[in-house]
């Protein structure tokens, strides 16, 4: 049943995709509507599917890294539904349906217990948690920057498409990046921080220099830096765009670290 | 008589010298009196706009008048010579003044076809010049119908469309950069006419505030009235730059008004905040290589009109029709004007007697067969003399008043006392079937009233 559900999530997710990514490209509204629609279904069996989840296992599955990327794609859907069709802004379907899917696929493709970490105590659980909220964030921002300078490309070279029409204001894709990482940084730091204390609780030491915490580190310094810049140096507009991109390769590399930890799961990529 | 126009416009002069003939309003009676005051000059009006300044006047001898015309527009301001303003102005006279107003106030000869502002303008010249008692029978005429042709190709041509597009345009591509229009600042730079209509679109939507900026002072103060925003110092403009986010340039100057230097200045001043350029005026008054600054957004006309799609041929197309309305229009306007003439004036209301004389005559020797060549000698000679003696009084007037001040409205009022169409006036010169064919029909209305 769980099963069924899943592979029902992760089809309706594509469809969604394609027809936001082919309302994307065409002049007619029609489209968008089938394709909130259709997210939206998508959605509903996700959560059914982490509901089953949450009854059968007492706690939210996020343990090991296949139900930490599934988590994460319900998420980003749930902000696409609730900031994308409350402000109109289906557009955003576009791009982050795409990448929903995508999580769910590579979750698929990692060996069940990738990743997996024994939750010893409280604070690992909550680590986890915090830190998928931090990088939804992070993935809203790099998904605002991505649609800002597919914009600011056709402004800049005159090109006056369909798809100039429907990307949103650059201004608006600024703040809108500006706010995903501001919502993502706190909690990015936090889960740090009780990553942290796990580590310290379980093997004894804070820091143990794996690729997982240096890439998280790394992350955090860069959009500690990108947050830092903006207020002071005048890091908006284009260059903010480049660097949440460029920021959200940080955060994949530290998904690749965890997937690392699980020798089984190299052998298997 | 010569109605003749002495000018200049956006093509053949920069706009420094079109400033420093601008007149204001308060000072346009003494102007025009200035004007009036030379004695060969009957009519006058002032045409001036950011885009042009032209002297409509009606004199008695074309050359002549054209000199007059001169030394007045050089005497508007202290620091011209007729050396510096000669080489660009141009001169039309009769049928091609009357074509040209025409075409001035149907807008086909504005920078940017089509654009509404030429026949309130127009309208405004008029206004004044009636104000100031310099526009008299003739000028009247031909300025409201100059008018009315302007609304008419306006209503019946699509060429006014386009230029409401392009700044619907402006609007849309700044909607592109900024969500919310009601935060922006909007400064205009320079007072062209497209410049003002676009601005007029980003008020309709509520920008937070305007700032304007001309060369000239006092219009750009006038402007701030009109938009309720603020005048800012020309010399003020760099200094502006980083407070405006969006900036529309219609200065019509041959030169960069803005330069890339000060573009980046101003983004850098404004923390990469997006800054948004409209530059609607050819040539262009902002350095294209704008467009290589990060976060600078710089669109030209050209570019306005792709994006609304406008069809080259299509407008070209509307022009042309546009061109043919005007050109009929000419053609009846001269007609009215050539008959204003004394002596055509007066050889066709004696012409005019001499017909229904003679056609009276005819009747009465038909009917009274019997009489003798005596008799019929004496109905001929009282026939001639009450003729003559009915019409002495006003050929003599029509002679003398001609040459002065109100000539002409004595010829105007000659011509409808004695119903002298503009057909019959012509018809001096056109076939003599026409002009039987004319009489017939008056001498039926007459015998019309005769039966009752």
């Amino acid at each position: 049943m769980a099963e069924t559900l899943s592979f029902l999530t992760m089809g309706l997710y594509f469809g969604a995709t394609l027809l936001f990514l082919t309302f994307l490209l065409h002049r007619s509204d029609v489209l968008v509507k089938v394709a909130a629609f259709v997210a939206g279904a998508g959605f509903l069996a996700h959560t059914i599917t982490l509901g089953m989840a949450i009854i059968a296992t007492g706690q939210v599955p996020i343990m090991t890294f296949r139900d930490a990327m599934s988590f994460f794609a319900w998420g980003l859907v749930l902000v696409f539904l609730v900031v994308g069709l409350k402000r109109g802004l289906q557009v955003l379907g576009a791009f982050i349906l795409p990448l929903a899917f995508l999580s769910l696929v590579s979750a698929t493709l990692a060996p069940v217990e990738a990743g997996a970490i024994s939750p010893v105590f409280q604070t690992v659980w909550v680590h986890v948690t915090l830190s998928i909220l931090g990088t939804i964030g992070f993935a809203v921002a790099f998904v605002a920057g991505l649609m800002y300078l597919m914009q600011e490309r056709l402004l800049k070279s005159k090109q006056f498409n369909v798809l100039n029409f429907k990307l949103p204001p650059l201004d608006f894709l600024d703040t809108l990046n500006q706010r995903s990482i501001l919502f993502g940084f706190p909690l990015l730091t936090l889960g740090i921080l009780t990553g942290a204390v796990s580590a310290q609780l379980t093997i004894g030491s804070y820091l143990s220099w794996n690729p997982e915490q240096v890439w998280a580190l790394i992350t955090w310094v860069f959009y500690f830096a990108v947050l830092m810049g903006r207020g002071t140096v005048g890091w908006r507009a284009k260059r903010a765009a480049y660097l949440t991109i460029v920021g959200f390769a940080g955060v994949i590399l530290t998904f690749i670290g965890i997937l690392m930890k699980s020798p089984q799961a190299i052998a298997h990529l | 008589m010569n109605i003749i126009v002495l000018g200049l416009n956006h093509r053949t002069a920069p706009v420094e010298l079109r400033e420093l003939l601008a007149i204001s309003d308060s000072r346009m009676g003494e102007a025009l009196g200035r004007l009036m005051a030379y004695p060969g000059i009957k009519e006058s009006m002032y045409l001036g706009t950011c885009n042009r300044v032209e002297v409509y006047a009606v004199v008695e001898e074309g050359d002549w008048g054209f000199r007059k015309l001169e030394d007045f527009l050089v005497a508007t301001h202290f620091s011209l010579s007729s050396k510096d303003l000669l080489p660009h102005l141009y001169r039309y006279s009769d049928e091609e003044a009357i074509a040209h107003l025409f075409r001035v106030s149907a807008s086909l000869d504005s920078m940017v076809v089509g654009e509404p502002q030429i026949l309130g303008q127009v309208k405004e010249a008029y206004d004044l010049a009636l104000t100031h008692r310099s526009s008299g029978v003739i000028l009247n005429k031909v300025v409201k119908k100059a008018i009315s042709v302007g609304k008419s190709v306006r209503t019946n041509t699509r060429i006014g469309e386009y230029a409401v597009s392009v700044s619907y345009a402006a609007v849309e591509l700044a909607k592109k950069v900024f969500s919310n229009l009601k935060q922006q600042v909007v400064l205009l730079v320079g007072a062209g006419e497209m410049g003002k209509l676009a601005a007029q679109h980003l008020v309709n939507h509520g920008v937070k505030e305007v700032l304007l900026t001309t060369r000239n002072q006092h219009r750009a103060f006038m402007l701030a009235e009109r938009f309720q925003g603020q005048a800012v110092p020309y010399e003020q403009l760099r200094s502006t730059l980083p407070k405006a986010d969006i900036v529309i340039c219609a200065t019509g100057a041959p030169h960069f008004v803005i330069s890339k230097d000060d573009i980046e200045r101003a983004v850098h001043q404004r923390r990469n905040r997006p800054i948004f350029l409209i530059d609607i005026t050819v040539p262009r008054n902002i350095d294209p290589s704008v467009k290589d600054v990060d976060n600078a957004f710089v669109f030209d006309i050209d570019d306005l009109n792709a994006h609304v799609g406008n069809n080259q041929d299509e407008r070209l197309k509307e022009a042309a029709t546009a061109e043919k309305m005007v050109k009929g229009e000419v053609a009846c306007m001269m007609a009215w004007v050539r008959g204003l003439e004394a002596t055509p004036t007066i050889v066709a209301l004696k012409r005019k007697a001499e017909d229904i004389k003679n056609t009276e005559l005819e009747k009465v020797f038909h009917r009274l067969r019997e009489l003798s060549e005596k008799d019929r000698g004496v109905i001929e000679g009282l026939a001639s003399s009450i003729v003559n003696k009915l019409l002495h009084g006003p050929l003599v007037t029509l002679k003398a008043e001609a040459q002065s001040q109100n000539g002409f409205a004595f010829i105007e009022a000659a011509r409808r006392f004695f119903e002298l169409q503009e057909r019959e006036l012509n018809s001096l010169e056109a076939s003599p079937q026409e002009f039987e064919v004319g009489d017939e029909a008056h001498e039926e209305s007459l015998s019309q009233k005769d039966n009752q």
